[in-house]
């Protein structure tokens, strides 16, 4: 039985492809955006998540049941020492008050797919469906073929949500089965774009090219920061580099949000070193503008 | 909204609710001296609205196109002291209390201490009924266990059809004329029961077209005096729209909106009926006379806008007559639950929205008045366009319309064995309650606490409030060996305090019947008037007693968290529990806690706790469906709360998915504040596992924040979302789009508020979930969006 590792399923999803949506969320991704909102979707592993202001006095619970002793209260303040977790998950399944929560729970394809379908009525009507998103949902290729298979199976519509930095096989493999890819891209420039996902683009672009000529519907999505990749440059580079692929369908255009700041904590990571913001409201309507001058069509929100 | 309908709306609004003793004086007068010692009820109850309403007051405000007022002026509010009485200490809570007070004059004090409360103290309606109220009654309804709705405000609950709008009270009269005629004292064995309610029918009717002359003399004396030539020409109308209507059939607008109020008032004049009265599908009655005003020439828009306006702002008018006790309690509110219907099915099983569906839209949008309520019956024939049109008001934060599904109203209508014809004739009234407009009697007889009775049975049969025995010896926690037998204990619990519920409901039903018969209201409900039989005897076509289940998700929540933590899991013992709920959780919020966060929850598609809502349903169901009530009819349940759930709960212990002694239980079918945290889809599934067909109403209330609605495709998914409810057989949904002093409550009370959705940056989340910072930012936005 296939299983992969997921780290949220939101259901009600409207943001990501047509109608009513469901959203599931796998965990891992190649790359490191400096600006992740999603740091929780990065690593392919379960991780502990603490939310030290939902613990409760006098509760020690999870101190009892660590096996590594890795949790501690010091006056209220509820600490995970992460050299001694193993992340086991005791303490999260102990805690009454999700103050600990372990975030990736690996199931199999057939667990997934139970509450992948609890909303099928709601796509039937919205002409919504599902979507993959992550982390990357390619990494986990043979995982992502048996719900995208199943979904097949049901006709109901599928959405990919991709960075695009996955072996072309892999790609290629789920391309047949999904109505819709949702494309990343993030900078045109290679050496700025390593610099701040970690990753080259070059494999990304060639993918995003293959898809295209390959017949798919792909909606090409520029998560903006300010003074990282809204400049006129890249704006201007990204438009050229998607007018001569031809297809791509449109380009939404999404607005760095902090929604991720306090995950870093929660996650006892470090914060991204750099201060992020959203390029302002008249900014926006100028890439738009550029993009648009390229011949394509431009939507602002997912 | 023209400068007369601004200024009569500011009117409306800044009026202070006061209590008139103008009605009370005039109804002991007439029975200190007036009634006949030998007329019978109807008749003399006939004779009383007929002295109120040739007597009282007459209003007609500057610049008013609709005149009519149930008191001496607007929000000047009468009492109905051969219902209730009012005690001086009554008048004084009414006067001081913050919410929905009265203001009680030192005359008006003085005239309930000199002549009402003498005259009527220990000879109102109510005090008969609690006189003959069992002993069981009177314990369970002093601990809460259920409410009486027909203590002290008269058993209404009906809706009209379009009769009045083709034909007058001079119609309705020459039909009883013609019956009285044909009434056989040889043949008929209730020959006298019949032609005293004729007489009393006909009585009642003159009296009303008496009541409108008034106005017209009024007008024409006004218009004599008014110096101003428009004013005078309008007042001119205004004696000719009430010379002629209710006496004859409207034929137009204005007269079909006027004589809709002059029948309105002499319904909540004639008694004090719950729900006040209600013309039903408006849109349907009233579109023929704006197509041909607009194809005559004699009427545009803007002068129809005008007049429904002017409608609106007459609803508006008249807070509910003031509530005490307990019914206080189960509606505090000002608001009378007048709700307009609009859309749905036309007769013939087509679309029914046309343009004045539209035009009324544009009525509520425009005006944002607490009355009239409004709803949309929605069928699949409707377009997408009326239902985004409802949405986008919605979506203002108004509260209003809420939205129902005209198909299952028609299935539930068929399922109570009445016919297509009459079934495409209903809708839904007063919150949620499903019923046939212009034939049907539906009462509700009163809220049953679901949560307390489980308290009660987890007591073997005592209220652990008051130690007193008020249910069955079920037997103690530590008796029961499976959860089967102990659901088996709530099931008995429950059938035998509906048992106590409807023996005193037979009761009180035939002190209605014989002592407060309603002659009038039974003009206007068929077959009354062709039967001969009194609207509160069994007059009406169809006759249906509801009792409304209160807290199934709170009862649900519990049976999910006894099952799973005591009798699965075994976290503690059934006897450990209730001693817990006893200490209200006194020094163990960690296992509160584990109530609260590691149980399953009704409301996010889990068929665990799902189940058990479907299995309280049924048991509920059970214990209320298909009992004969005493007019020929039966019993039915429906899902609602008005404002109970905040009574029910506050004599409720500690439950046990966690809530604390008297904190609110669950609202309508809604899952519990906060259990639900899986979105809106998850809670319409689950709503939509129990069988709504099989209730007569059941109210779901979702929360949004206007983000999350503020494009497009927002709104289109919120058709989606509705659609998809309907098609699941979903009775009702309102959306409550939530304001910023709402989040800023969610922010000090996350628990509560764990199901709050908002949307972010293109993107949905829980709004407890997010950082303090982000959910302020979200709050000024909200602060700021404006619609």
């Amino acid at each position: 039985m296939v299983t992969g590792v997921l780290f949220d399923i939101k259901r009600y999803a409207l943001h990501d492809g047509p109608g009513i949506r469901t959203t599931v969320f796998f965990k891992g991704c190649p790359l490191r955006c400096a600006w992740c909102h999603n740091p929780e979707g990065q690593s392919p592993f379960s991780e502990l998540m603490v939310k030290p202001s939902r613990c409760l006095a006098d509760c020690y619970l999870c101190l009892e049941r660590c096996p590594e002793a890795a949790v501690s209260k010091s006056g209220d303040i509820l600490r995970v020492d992460r050299q001694k977790c193993r992340t086991c998950g005791a303490c999260a399944e102990a805690c009454p008050a999700e103050a600990l929560v372990l975030i990736g729970r690996r199931v199999s394809a057939s667990q997934a797919a139970a509450e992948i379908f609890k909303d099928e009525v709601f796509y039937r009507q919205s002409g919504g469906g599902v979507t993959f998103s992550g982390g990357e949902p390619v990494m986990q290729t043979s995982f992502l073929e048996e719900l995208l298979e199943e979904c097949h199976r049901r006709e109901v519509h599928t959405t990919v949500d991709t960075s695009g930095h996955v072996p072309w096989p892999s790609l290629a493999s789920v391309q047949s089965k999904v109505h819709l890819f949702l494309y990343d891209l993030k900078l045109m420039d290679e050496d700025r774009h390593r610099d701040l996902t970690g990753v080259t683009n070059l494999i990304i672009l060639e993918n995003l090219k293959r898809l295209v000529q390959g017949g798919s519907r792909v909606v090409v999505r520029l998560p903006l920061i300010k003074g990282l990749n809204d400049d006129r440059d890249n704006i201007e580079a990204t438009a050229e580099f998607l007018r001569g692929l031809g297809g791509v369908e449109r380009v939404d255009l999404l607005s760095y949000h902090a929604l991720g700041r306090a995950k870093y904590e929660r996650l006892d990571r470090p914060q991204p070193a750099g201060e992020y913001a959203a390029p302002s409201r008249r900014e926006l309507e100028q890439i738009k503008n550029r993009i648009q001058a390229f011949g394509l069509e431009v939507h602002t929100g997912g | 909204m023209n400068d007369r309908i601004r200024e009569l709306r500011r009117q409306s609004l800044e009026a202070r609710p006061v209590i008139s003793a103008e009605r009370a004086l005039l109804i002991t007068e007439f029975y200190r001296g007036l009634a006949g010692p030998t007329d019978s009820a109807p008749v003399k109850r006939a004779l009383a609205l007929k002295h109120l309403l040739a007597r009282k007051s007459l209003y007609l405000g500057p610049g008013e196109l609709i005149v009519g007022e149930r008191g001496p002026e607007p929000k000047a509010t009468p009492t109905y002291p051969e219902l209730t009485c009012h005690s001086l200490q009554d008048l004084d809570i009414l006067d001081s209390r913050p919410k929905t007070p009265f203001f009680v004059s030192p005359e008006t004090r003085a005239i309930y201490r000199d002549t009402i409360i003498p005259f009527w103290k220990g000879h109102s309606l109510r005090d008969k009924i609690f006189a003959e109220m069992s002993a069981p009654w009177t314990k369970a309804y002093q601990a809460g266990v259920f409410t009486e709705f027909m203590e002290q405000r008269a058993p209404g609950h009906t809706v009209l059809d379009d009769k009045i709008y083709g034909r007058g009270f001079e119609d309705f009269r020459r039909d009883i004329a013609r019956n009285l005629e044909l009434l056989d004292p040889l043949r008929d064995p209730e020959a006298l029961r019949k032609r005293e309610q004729w007489r009393a029918m006909d009585i009642a009717a003159e009296a009303l077209v008496l009541y409108a002359e008034r106005y017209a003399g009024l007008a024409r004396d006004l218009a004599a005096a008014e110096k101003d030539p428009r004013r005078k020409e309008e007042l001119g109308r205004i004696a000719e729209v009430c010379s002629r209507v209710p006496r004859h059939a409207p034929r137009n607008l204005w007269e079909a909106l006027q004589y809709y109020w002059f029948v309105h008032l002499g319904v909540i004049t004639e008694l004090n009926t719950w729900d006040s009265f209600n013309p039903g599908r408006l849109d349907h009655h009233l579109d023929p006379f704006y197509q041909r005003g607009l194809a005559e020439g004699s009427l545009d828009r803007d002068k129809a806008q005008e007049l429904l306006q002017a409608f609106w702002i007459k609803f508006n008018n008249q807070p509910a007559p003031p509530k005490v006790g307990v019914t206080a309690e189960e509606s505090a509110t000002y608001t009378d639950f007048c709700l307009i219907n609009l859309g749905g099915l036309a007769e013939d099983g087509a679309d029914g929205v046309n343009e004045m569906s539209y035009l009324l839209l544009d009525v509520v949008e425009e005006m944002r008045l607490l009355q009239p309520s409004s709803m949309v019956q929605v069928s699949r024939k409707n377009p997408d366009r009326f239902l985004k049109r409802a949405l986008r008001i919605v979506r203002t934060g108004y509260g209003q319309p809420s939205i129902f599904n005209a198909e299952a109203i028609l299935q539930e209508m068929l399922g109570q064995g009445k016919s297509l014809k009459d079934a495409r004739s209903g809708g839904a009234s007063g919150c949620v309650e499903a019923g046939i407009f212009g034939k049907e009697n539906y009462n509700l007889t009163g809220y049953f606490n679901l949560p307390k009775v489980l308290e009660i049975t987890l007591h073997d049969g005592l209220d652990p409030r008051s130690g007193k025995r008020i249910g069955l010896a079920t037997g103690g926690p530590e008796s029961f060996a499976s959860f089967d037998q102990l659901f088996e204990a709530f099931r008995r619990q429950v059938r035998h305090f509906v048992d106590v519920k409807v023996a005193g409901n037979n009761i009180i039903e035939r002190l209605y019947a014989e002592h407060m018969p309603a002659p009038f209201l039974s003009l206007l409900i068929d077959d009354c008037l062709e039967r001969g039989r009194d609207y509160h005897d069994g007059g009406a076509r169809y006759n249906t007693s509801y009792i409304q289940g209160v807290g199934l998700g709170t009862l649900s929540d519990c049976l999910a968290s006894l099952k799973y933590h005591v009798f699965e899991k075994k976290t503690l013992s059934l006897g450990e529990m209730v001693k817990v709920l006893q200490a209200d959780f006194q020094g163990q919020e960690p296992l509160r806690q584990l109530l609260l966060n590691k149980t399953p929850k009704y409301g996010n598609d889990d068929d665990y706790a799902d189940d058990l809502m479907k299995r309280a349903f049924e048991a509920y169901y059970e214990a209320v469906e298909g009992r004969p009530n005493t007019k020929g009819g039966a019993y039915h349940i429906n899902l609602l709360p008005t404002t109970v759930h905040i009574y029910f709960g506050r004599v409720t212990g500690a439950t046990a998915e966690g809530r604390k002694a008297g904190e609110p239980l669950s609202e309508g079918i809604s899952p519990v504040q906060g259990a639900d945290r899986q979105g809106p889809t998850a809670v319409m599934k689950s709503a939509a596992k129990m069988d709504h067909l099989r209730t007569g109403g059941t109210l779901l209330n979702q929360k949004f924040t206007p983000q999350l609605l503020a494009d497009e495709s927002g709104l289109d998914n919120l058709v989606h979302l509705v659609r998809t409810y309907f098609q699941m057989d979903g009775h009702h949904v309102q959306f409550n789009v939530v304001s910023a002093e709402t989040l800023r409550q969610a922010q000090k009370d996350p628990q509560k508020y764990r199901d709050l959705i908002v949307r972010v940056a293109g993107y949905s989340d829980y709004f407890v979930d997010l950082g303090e910072t982000l959910q302020n930012e979200i709050i000024r936005r909200t602060e700021h969006d404006s619609f």
